[in-house]
C-alpha cells in the first residue's frame, strides 16, 4: 500500500490519469445530481436556445435541438462506462481460457485455440464490429456483442504469451511432480501471474472499448438516438462545422479525456502490480 | 613520480531511493588496483561486489534512484567529475568488461568478426574491416583458437560456451585496455571449460600487463588467479591481503567462516558452521598494515 | 545389489534434432540402495538432467525400464507414482510461485496425496516449515523477500510433504552462497538420517559430492563412464574423464591442491 502511494505521487502523470478517471466515474455515476439539466438527456426540443455558444447559462453550448451539451456529455459517460464494463466482464474471461489452455497444454490443442483467435485478430477489428452490426439491429445490447467479439483474441494473445514463459518456470514442474491436476497447475498457479498483465490491459481497454463504441456510434452504428453519445454527438456536430465547433470539439474532448486517463492510469497499474 | 594507480576507490557509498526511504548498499569501499596487477572483489550474493564493479564502468552512475558518493579514480581521472558520455567513451576502451555468461553477452545479431570490428572502432573509428579481421585473428590464436575464419564467421549461437567465453575475453582485451572488470566470468560454464578458460584470460593479461578487478563468489577460482584479495561482506570490506596470506591466515572471522564453509575434496563431511553470526561484523582486518 | 529401491536397467534416450537423432542417454544401467545418497556427476550434455527428469517420469525411455521397488515404472504416472520419488530443483528462485502464499505451496502437496484430513493439514505445514528450520509463522508469506537459502529449504519441504522415499536433489545448492550451501547439506544429511530417505544427488560440484554422497556415477555423453563408492573415486579414479574433473576443481587448501595434482600426474592416492 505504501508502496503504491509512493509510485503514484513520484509520477505526476499518474495523479493526471487518476483525477480524469475519476471525473470520468463521477460524472457517470452522479449524473442525476450534477447534469445541469438532467432532462435534456433524452428527446427534449428546445429550439429557442438551439446552436447556442458556450455561456454562463450553457457551458460547453447547446446543440442544433437546443439540449445543453454538457448535459449530454454526462450522461455519454454513463453509457460509455457501462458499455465498456460489460465488455470487460465478457471478453477478458473467454480469451483468458483461450490463452491458459493453447499455452499449457499445447500441442494440437494449441494450434486449434490459437487458429480460431488469429482468424478474429487478422479482420481489422472496425470491419469485424461493422460486420456483425450489418447483421444484427443497431442496437446497445449488439454493439457490446460486436466489441466483445473483436476484443476477446487478444487477451487470449497475451495470456497464451505469459502461460509460455510461465509453463517453463520451476513451480510448474514442481507442481507436475507432485501430480497437480491440469486445472490446478492452469489456474491456481499459472493464472495469478498473469493478473498484473490483465488488469492493467483491462485498464488501458476501458478507455480503448469507449473509442470503438464512439466509432460505432460516429458511423451510425452503434447507440441510437435519443440516448446521449460521445461518438453521435461528434458525428452529428461535423454537420455544423466550422461555425458550431462546440457541438464537435466539446464532446471529442470528453473520448480524449476518458481514453486518455486510463492511458495513464493503465501504465501507473503496471508499475504498481510487478512484483519486486 | 610514480604511476598513478590504475584504480583507486575511496569512501565509496552507494544508496536506492525506494519506496520505503533510502537504502545504503556500500558503506564506504576503499581498493586500490596499482598497474599490471590483478585484485579479487570476493563476497556472497547482495555483498555489494557486482555493484562496485557497475560503479567503476560507470553505468551505475545513470541508474536514476542511484546515488553514489565517494571517489572512484580511474589514472588518477575522478569518474565523477566525467560527463555519462565521457564515462561511456572509457568503457571499451580503456575499461573493458567480461560477463559471467558469456553467449548472452554476445550480441546473436552480429557476427563475431562484426562484433570485433565494432569494439576495434572505439579506439580507432576509421579501423577497415581487413585490419579488424587481422587484428582479431591475432588475439584469437592467443586464447588458442586456430580455426579463426570459422569463427569470425560465426554467430555466437553457433559457438559452444567455452569458445564464446574465449572471444569474449579476446574482444575484452583487443584494445589493450588499462583495467579489466571480470565479473564471475564462466560461473555458467563446466568446471573443466572454466578452468582452460580462467589460464587463458591471466596468461593475457599478464602479457599485455592489463589490471584486473576480479569479482567472484569462489574462493577456490580466486585463489588460482588473484595476486590481492579483499573480502566484502554486506557493503563493507571486511578483509584484506595478499592471496597467500589470506588463505594461509584468514584473520576476519567472516573470511574465516567463508573459507571453513567450503566443502573439501579431501572429504571431512559437511562443514558446521553458521550461516550468520554477529562477529561477522567485526572491524577491518588488513593485512598490508599488520606485517 | 540386493532389493534395490531404484533401478534403471538398459536405459536410453534419443531425441530428435530436426533430421538427426541425438542420443542424450546410452544404455545406463544403475541400482540404486534404499537410503544411500547416489550421485549423479557430469558436465552439461552428460546426460545427467535427462536421466532425472526420467526417473521422474517426465519423459519415457526410449529403450529400456525404470523400476521402483522392483515394479516398473510406466510412462504415464499414476498418483501413487509421483508419492514415491519427489525432486528439489537448482533455482530456488523459480520453484516457488511468487503469487502464493508458501503454505499454499505446501499444502498443494498434502491435497493432491491427501495426507491427513483438512482441518490437520495447516498443522501439518508447520510442522514441515519446522523440521526444516523455518519459522512456521512463514506459510502465511509469499515468496518474495525470502532469500535463495530460506526458499530452498521450503522446495526441500514440499518434496517432503509428499512423504516419498526416493528424492532427485537436482544441483540443490549450486545457486546458493557457501554459508548457506553447507547449513542446506546439513539439513539434507539430517532429514536422509531421520526419515530414512534415498537421495539421487545430482551436480557438478566434486567437492559436495566428496562430503556428501555414498556412491558416485560419472557420466559423460550420455554414457555411464564410473560407478564407485566416493572414497574409491576420489582416491583411485579408474576413468580419465574423473580424473579430469576432479583435477579442474577449484580448491582452498594445500592438501586438496596436493590431491588434484597428484591425480592430474596419473597417481594414486
Amino acid at each position: 500500500m505504501k508502496r503504491a502511494a509512493y509510485i503514484l505521487l513520484s509520477n505526476p502523470l499518474s495523479v493526471i490519469g487518476l483525477l480524469l478517471v475519476g471525473t470520468v466515474f463521477f460524472c457517470a455515476l452522479f449524473a442525476d445530481f450534477i447534469a445541469p439539466y438532467p432532462d435534456h438527456a433524452g428527446a427534449v426540443m428546445n429550439f429557442a436556445f438551439a446552436n447556442k455558444p458556450p455561456s454562463a447559462e450553457y457551458l460547453l453550448g447547446t446543440d442544433v435541438v437546443g439540449r445543453d451539451i454538457l448535459t449530454r456529455i454526462i450522461y455519454a459517460y454513463q453509457v460509455a462506462l457501462g458499455m465498456g464494463l460489460v465488455v470487460l466482464l465478457i471478453a477478458p474471461p473467454i480469451g483468458v481460457a483461450f490463452g491458459l489452455i493453447a499455452g499449457y497444454i499445447g500441442g494440437w490443442t494449441d494450434f486449434i485455440l490459437m487458429r480460431i483467435s488469429d482468424i478474429f485478430l487478422s479482420i481489422p477489428p472496425l470491419v469485424l464490429a461493422l460486420a456483425i452490426m450489418g447483421l444484427l439491429e443497431p442496437t446497445l445490447l449488439n454493439a457490446m456483442l460486436a466489441i466483445t467479439a473483436m476484443w476477446w483474441p487478444w487477451y487470449a494473445r497475451l495470456v497464451y504469451n505469459i502461460t509460455r514463459g510461465e509453463k517453463v518456470e520451476g513451480y510448474v514442474l514442481a507442481a507436475e511432480v507432485i501430480g497437480a491436476s491440469k486445472a490446478h497447475i492452469m489456474f491456481r498457479e499459472i493464472l495469478p501471474n498473469c493478473v498484473p498483465a490483465i488488469v492493467t490491459k483491462m485498464t488501458l481497454d476501458f478507455g480503448f472499448v469507449i473509442l470503438i463504441a464512439s466509432s460505432l456510434s460516429f458511423l451510425g452504428l452503434g447507440v441510437q438516438a435519443p440516448t446521449a453519445d460521445l461518438g453521435s454527438m461528434v458525428s452529428e456536430g461535423t454537420r455544423y462545422l466550422p461555425d458550431s465547433w462546440w457541438m464537435t470539439i466539446f464532446p471529442g474532448l470528453a473520448i480524449v479525456v476518458a481514453v486518455f486517463g486510463f492511458n495513464l492510469v493503465g501504465d501507473v497499474l503496471r508499475d504498481v502490480l510487478e512484483p519486486d | 613520480m610514480p604511476d598513478p594507480l590504475t584504480l583507486d576507490i575511496k569512501d565509496l557509498r552507494l544508496s536506492f531511493k525506494n519506496w520505503s526511504g533510502t537504502t545504503e548498499v556500500l558503506h564506504g569501499i576503499d581498493l586500490r588496483i596499482a598497474p599490471g596487477e590483478r585484485v579479487a572483489l570476493v563476497g556472497e550474493s547482495g555483498s555489494g561486489k557486482s555493484v562496485t564493479s557497475r560503479i567503476v564502468l560507470g553505468t551505475m552512475q545513470d541508474v536514476r534512484t542511484a546515488r553514489v558518493t565517494g571517489q572512484v579514480a580511474f589514472e588518477g581521472q575522478d569518474l565523477s567529475a566525467l560527463t555519462s558520455s565521457d564515462r561511456r567513451a572509457l568503457r571499451g576502451r580503456d575499461i573493458s568488461m567480461i560477463f559471467q555468461d558469456p553467449t548472452s553477452a554476445l550480441n546473436p545479431v552480429f557476427r563475431i568478426g562484426e562484433l570485433f570490428q565494432e569494439v576495434l572502432k572505439r579506439r580507432d573509428p576509421k579501423v577497415t574491416k581487413g585490419e579488424a579481421r587481422a587484428q582479431a585473428a591475432k588475439i584469437l590464436h592467443e586464447v588458442s583458437i586456430e580455426d579463426t575464419d570459422r569463427v569470425l564467421d560465426s554467430y555466437s549461437f553457433q559457438l559452444s560456451g567455452g569458445m564464446n567465453q574465449r572471444v569474449m575475453i579476446a574482444m575484452a582485451l583487443i584494445n589493450e585496455p588499462r583495467l579489466l572488470l571480470a565479473d564471475e566470468p564462466g560461473t555458467a560454464l563446466d568446471v573443466t571449460v572454466q578452468a582452460q578458460t580462467l589460464a587463458m584470460m591471466r596468461d593475457l593479461v599478464v602479457q599485455q600487463g592489463t589490471s584486473v578487478l576480479f569479482i567472484s563468489h569462489n574462493l577456490g577460482v580466486v585463489r588460482e588467479f588473484a595476486d590481492r584479495i579483499y573480502v566484502i561482506y554486506q557493503g563493507r570490506i571486511v578483509e584484506h591481503g595478499a592471496t597467500k596470506e589470506l588463505f594461509d591466515a584468514p584473520r576476519h572471522p567472516y573470511t574465516r567462516a567463508l573459507l571453513s564453509a567450503i566443502p573439501r575434496l579431501t572429504g571431512g563431511g559437511v562443514p558446521d558452521i553458521a550461516e550468520r553470526s554477529p562477529d561477522f561484523d567485526d572491524p577491518f582486518v588488513d593485512h598490508a598494515e599488520v606485517r | 545389489m540386493a532389493n534395490p529401491i531404484l533401478s534403471l536397467d538398459a536405459v536410453s534416450k534419443e531425441f530428435r534434432v530436426g533430421k538427426s537423432v541425438v542420443t542424450a542417454v546410452d544404455n545406463v544401467s544403475l541400482d540404486v540402495a534404499q537410503g544411500e545418497c547416489l550421485a549423479i556427476v557430469g558436465e552439461s550434455g552428460s546426460g545427467k538432467s535427462t536421466i532425472a527428469n526420467m526417473i521422474l517420469g517426465l519423459f519415457p525411455a526410449t529403450k529400456g525400464q525404470i523400476s521402483y521397488a522392483g515394479t516398473v515404472l510406466p510412462a504415464k504416472r499414476t498418483l501413487e507414482h509421483r508419492s514415491q520419488i519427489q525432486l528439489v530443483q537448482q533455482n530456488p528462485l523459480s520453484a516457488l510461485n511468487p503469487r502464493r502464499s508458501v503454505g499454499a505451496s505446501l499444502r498443494l502437496a498434502l491435497d493432491v496425496h491427501n495426507h491427513g484430513n483438512p482441518a490437520e493439514r495447516p498443522a501439518m505445514v508447520a510442522a514441515l516449515l519446522e523440521e526444516v528450520g523455518l519459522d512456521p509463522a512463514m506459510a502465511t508469506r509469499a515468496p518474495s523477500g525470502m532469500s535463495g537459502g530460506q526458499r530452498q529449504r521450503i522446495a526441500i519441504a514440499r518434496a517432503l510433504a509428499c512423504q516419498s522415499q526416493v528424492v532427485v536433489l537436482d544441483e540443490p545448492t549450486s545457486a546458493l552462497d557457501v554459508l548457506v550451501q553447507a547449513r542446506v547439506l546439513r539439513l539434507l544429511n539430517d532429514l536422509r538420517e531421520k526419515r530414512g530417505l534415498t537421495y539421487l544427488f545430482i551436480t557438478h560440484d566434486l567437492s559436495v559430492v566428496r562430503n556428501i554422497a555414498d556412491r558416485v556415477a560419472v557420466f559423460q555423453r550420455g554414457q555411464l563412464v564410473e560407478l564407485a563408492a566416493t572414497e574409491t573415486l576420489f582416491e583411485n579414479p579408474a576413468n580419465p574423464y574423473t580424473r579430469t574433473l576432479i583435477s579442474a576443481v577449484p580448491v582452498v587448501s594445500e592438501p586438496e591442491l596436493a590431491l588434484r595434482d597428484a591425480l592430474a600426474a596419473g597417481a594414486t592416492v
